[in-house]
């Protein structure tokens, strides 16, 4: 059988999905997403570094509703990528590895990723309007 | 770099795994405090003009904290995708084009955010 023909694993039609298994998933896609937003961070630099009208059309984009659902995407990954990526770094210590560990570290990250999130904006917000 | 172990059984890749896993947990080690000042930083910074900006990067501890961020950000995110791209990809000759690609635009990216924020910093730019 070519390489190409053969099945791959996890069937993703009957895979029965976990938290751990979504959780490493996710942090590869908020990985990628991390990677357009650092892309957005040196374009906000580079506009304000150009002038005044530069700085204003980034700035316009940021403020637009496909500009905030956008940052708020990035800010979700980013805590995300944050907690989980230190849940990572505990595990190459080589602790937490059991079931239970997995599974607890799992929803403190998800909880972490929301409180933070939740957390930024607020703050965010409360900057813009003061 | 690889691990002892490897070497002096002559097993596993000849290259340079070991050196790619530790730089990604040395960049993301740092990521840690620096995103989290980035996040303060840009909250403060919600509203603001160019002028403002500039100013803030005017300052030695801003401008240094956000170069130090942009490296370690594009280290890491050239070492992460290219982890995805060679577990995604499996024609050779686009995975190594691909891998090319991301790690001349996270240099070409670092470049152009560093020299935006030392531009700013020293006053040069218009």
């Amino acid at each position: 059988m070519r390489s190409a023909d053969r099945p791959l694993s996890p069937h993703l039609q009957i895979y029965r999905w976990q938290l751990t298994s979504v959780l490493s998933i996710l942090h590869r896609a908020a990985g990628v997403a991390l990677s357009a937003g650092a892309i957005l961070l040196v374009w906000w630099l580079v506009a304000a570094a150009s002038g005044p009208d530069a700085y204003q059309s980034v700035a316009d984009f940021l403020g637009s509703w496909l500009g905030l659902l956008l940052l708020f995407g990035w800010t979700l990954s980013l805590f995300y990528h944050l907690c989980n990526g230190i849940r990572h770094l505990v595990w190459d210590t080589g602790h937490g590895l059991d079931l239970k560990s997995t599974y607890l570290g799992g929803w403190f990250v998800v909880g972490g990723t929301g409180a933070f999130t939740l957390i930024a904006w607020i703050a965010g917000i409360s900057s813009w309007a003061s | 770099m690889r691990s002892p172990l490897g070497r002096a059984i002559g097993l596993g890749s000849a290259k340079d795994g070991v050196e790619h896993w530790w730089l990604q947990r040395i960049t993301a080690v740092a990521l840690v405090p620096l995103s989290l000042w980035f996040v303060i930083a840009i909250i403060r910074l919600v509203g603001a003009d160019a002028d403002s900006v500039r100013d803030w990067v005017g300052n030695p501890l801003p401008a240094i904290l956000l170069v130090l961020l942009l490296i370690a950000t594009f280290y890491h995110a050239s070492l992460g995708l290219q982890v995805v791209i060679e577990d995604y990809i499996h024609a050779e000759f686009a995975k190594l084009g691909l891998v090319i690609i991301v790690r001349l635009a996270c240099f070409a990216f670092v470049v152009a955010g560093i020299f935006a924020v030392v531009s700013m910093a020293v006053g040069t730019s218009n």
